[in-house]
């Protein structure tokens, strides 16, 4: 068990290497000099090298790499092109946003898909089970965007329960951040509660026709005792790794609510940036989100092996 | 039998207004009309007019030509792609096989839309660079399945027949292993279809995706917000057509995959 | 009479059964696999699938089980009424250690027992703490024997439980059945295997198409077969060979 969840662990940083080093050519190799684009295009040559020099762009890729990478992993992303300001507790306290937005949206979706994905795989003969199926179907269909944007029609427009948008920080007033998480994170919860509920309803079916819940029941477990104390870790499994799936898809999804709601989140950060050509701050971002997806796809493996006591090894 | 016919319905629905608008839609649908404007459903337009007097329901047909375009474009890099890796890794030695999952998984940490910001960020947002993005990140789940499928195959009796009769990789890869994956290769296009729709219509939401004047749903969409509050029916019209298109795609592919593997009949 | 099955009919899988088993007697329910045996077992657990109901009536020491709720049904299995089950690889929950399975049916009924004890009464020492993918079939096997036989049930049913053990393995579980069954309960032995009736059971009822066609002491059945199909079993069989 140690061995595999070290060959893990290697893999995981082997993969965050690779990833970093994608990023980083990927933005090294960008038609265009930032030195220009800071500086605009009646700049002199002689400026243009010293901003060169002072974003340190003059230099081969590979040091620029190290040095880069080297700093990230201290928490120094560098300086913007563009604003000229330290770009790492700005992005720290994006993620921040980001993180709040992510969690209340997979709470979300857990608290939606669980129960419906159980009850439509118990009801899967019943018109009610078929139901609960059908409108996950439906729900999987619409992109987290317009769910947004249905929803501040409905609860910031017409009835005016909710804001539409804009994000005050936890620490300041909790009911007022309470209040404006509400929407954001139904918008990206609903839509992937609904993918959830397929996977949940597809692990409890399978799990329902296994022979160990027959064993349950003829120990005398009750129907629902024996799914809940023997099915559910086992239907667990594959589900934990859709969950996995859609933590990433969660943390990319929230690029777009973060849009539509108007949150101060590594998304509109992102934006912003791509916006205003302000590279650095992009590929530091891009490097974030990207290690997040990797983080989460490893958490998930480990997690995996400790739910199924089969794939530890003897 | 059920998903198979509601999804071909809807999924021939959107075809058939894509291929429609080349040769009709009602009106011009980048005509710009400022008498014309906002008007609402039933009328002469039948879905109403934007804030440009722009016929809704043509711009919805021509839209729907940019969403099929970058479905197939991008399902079709996917496919091209990830099939033969998939199918590669699932011959070769477990070490190959298990560095081009790697590989795959690495690729799997840039999500399409991330993936397309990026390429918006580098060489301008446009239908191209959204649709190759979208390709690239769906290319792991081409790989996947069809490295999944491969494994099976090669278990098989009659692959194992070939190989002691001396049939060469290739061969084996394109007589035995390639005709008995189609049908999951089938179904994972019609998924990832689907999802590709949503990402196009995302990007486009955001600026990423296709440019004005060619209408996309997600642009409608994202025009729609200003007046959404006195004018809601704006972003109900593409979202409706997004929502059919992807319903649509998704459960053709869970049609499809009762008719062609029914092994996994019942499963996602 | 331990257990009394009258008119017992599943849709048309099982149609019309009837027999009595006493306490302390050891039957054998033969026939071919889709004759029903499986699904009057099932009947007289309550355990059917969903989709199917029973009709006539099975009584266990003078209840009525085809009537009783759930709840009171779930009361009497894994204590009055236990089984083993045909497949020891898929029936044990892969995800929780054997002792805790083992222990599960007294912990349901109200009883405490060392999951040490019972293991080490189907001679599987020191297997408490390992999840069944550690053991082999035939462990399994004893594990399934051991959670049946924990409260001494006064019915048990095994449902072909040697059929996907090796024959050394079968012979074992067999004599383990044989040895560890209170001499007071009473067993419905199904199988499709007449030299394991011949070791195991006193009496037989042979099934063919959901119906029982001919029923004696096994010594009757297998020496003197009066119905045709019981004479192609046993053509068909080993026993004809030793003979």
């Amino acid at each position: 068990m140690t061995a595999k969840v070290l060959r893990r662990v290697a893999i995981f940083v082997a993969s965050v290497l690779v990833a970093s080093i994608v990023v980083f050519l990927f933005m090294a190799v960008l038609p265009g000099d930032p030195a220009q684009v800071a500086l605009g295009v009646n700049a002199t040559p002689e400026l243009l090298a010293k901003t060169r020099a002072e974003f340190g762009i003059d230099r081969p890729l590979v040091t620029q790499y190290f040095d880069w990478i080297g700093g990230v992993l201290h928490g120094d992303f560098g300086r913007s092109y563009v604003t000229r300001d330290t770009i790492g507790p700005q992005l720290l306290d994006r993620l921040g946003v980001t993180l709040w937005l992510v969690g209340a949206g997979m709470l979300v979706a857990l608290v939606i898909a669980i129960p419906a994905g159980t009850f439509a795989a118990v009801k899967h003969r019943k018109a009610s089970g078929a139901g609960v199926s059908g409108l996950s179907q439906i729900g999987v269909a619409i992109p987290a965007f317009l769910a947004g944007i249905i929803l501040v029609q409905i609860f910031a427009v017409q009835l005016r329960w909710l804001p539409s948008g804009g994000w005050t920080p936890p620490d300041q007033d909790f009911g007022e951040f309470f209040r404006g998480l509400v929407l954001p994170a139904l918008s990206l919860g609903l839509v992937q509660g609904a993918v959830l509920t397929r996977y949940v309803r597809s692990a409890v079916l399978d799990t329902l026709g296994q022979d160990y819940l027959r064993t349950a029941r003829s120990k005398g477990l009750r129907p629902g005792q024996a799914l809940v104390r023997h099915g559910l870790r086992n239907a667990s499994v594959p589900v934990v790794t859709v969950l996995g799936l859609q933590l990433a898809t969660l943390l990319i999804g929230a690029v777009v609510v973060e849009r539509v709601f108007v949150l101060p989140g590594l998304g509109s950060m992102l934006l912003d940036a791509v916006a205003s050509r302000d590279l650095l701050t992009v590929q530091g971002i891009v490097l974030v989100l990207v290690v997040g997806v990797l983080l989460v796809n490893f958490v998930v493996d480990v997690l995996y092996t400790v739910l199924d006591p089969r794939l530890r090894g003897s | 039998m059920r998903n198979l016919v509601i999804g071909g319905v809807l999924v021939g629905l959107v075809v058939l207004a894509a291929l429609l608008s080349f040769v009709w839609t009602p009106f011009d649908p980048v005509k710009v009309d400022a008498a014309h404007r906002l008007l609402g459903f039933g009328g002469e337009n039948l879905f109403g007019t934007d804030k440009f007097g722009r016929d809704l329901l043509s711009q919805l047909m021509v839209g729907a030509r940019t969403t099929l375009y970058v479905g197939v474009v991008a399902v079709g890099i996917a496919a091209v792609i990830g099939t033969p890796l998939g199918i590669l890794a699932g011959m070769s030695p477990r070490w190959l096989g298990e560095f081009v999952m790697r590989v795959n998984d690495v690729v799997l940490a840039f999500p399409a839309l991330l993936l397309a910001i990026m390429f918006g960020a580098v060489f301008g947002a446009d239908t191209l660079t959204a649709m190759v993005a979208i390709g690239i990140a769906t290319i792991p789940s081409f790989a996947r399945i069809a490295r999944s499928g491969t494994l099976q195959v090669m278990s098989t009796e009659f692959v194992l027949a070939a190989r002691a009769g001396g049939r060469s990789r290739l061969t084996i890869a394109v007589r035995h292993v390639l005709p008995n994956i189609s049908g999951l290769l089938i179904v994972q296009a019609s998924v990832s279809f689907a999802i590709a729709v949503l990402a196009e219509a995302a990007l486009s939401f955001l600026g990423f995706g296709t440019r004005p004047p060619t209408p996309s749903w997600g642009r409608m969409l994202q025009e729609s917000q200003e007046l959404l509050t006195v004018q809601p029916r704006l972003a109900l019209v593409p979202g409706v057509a997004i929502a059919i298109a992807v319903l649509g795609f998704n459960l053709l592919g869970d049609g499809l995959r009762d008719r062609l593997d029914p092994r996994l009949a019942a499963k996602v | 009479m331990t257990l009394s099955v009258t008119g017992l009919t599943v849709s048309s899988l099982v149609r019309d059964v009837s027999f009595e088993i006493a306490a302390g007697e050891r039957v054998g329910l033969i026939g071919e696999s889709g004759s029903g045996k499986s699904l009057t077992a099932l009947s007289i657990m309550g355990l059917l699938p969903e989709e199917l109901r029973a009709s006539g009536s099975v009584r266990l020491n003078g209840r009525e089980l085809l009537e009783a709720s759930e709840k009171d049904l779930s009361r009497l299995r894994g204590d009055e009424l236990a089984m083993v089950f045909q497949e020891p690889m898929t029936a044990l929950n892969p995800a929780m250690r054997v002792g805790r399975q083992v222990t599960e049916p007294g912990r349901i009924h109200g009883r405490r027992q060392p999951a040490e004890e019972l293991l080490d009464a189907v001679g599987l020492p020191g297997t408490a703490r390992a999840y069944p993918h550690q053991l082999s079939g035939g462990q399994r096997q004893r594990v399934v024997l051991a959670m049946a036989l924990a409260n001494e049930p006064s019915l048990l049913i095994c449902d072909e439980p040697t059929t996907a053990l090796d024959v050394t393995v079968q012979a074992q579980i067999l004599s383990l059945i044989k040895t560890s069954l209170p001499a007071e309960s009473a067993l419905l032995f199904i199988t499709h295997d007449l030299a394991v009736v011949a070791s195991v059971c006193e009496r037989v009822l042979v099934m063919l198409a959901g119906e029982i066609v001919e029923a004696g002491s096994t010594r009757e059945v297998l020496t003197q077969p009066k119905h045709e199909y019981t004479r192609k079993l046993l053509d068909a069989s080993d026993l004809e060979t030793r003979r």
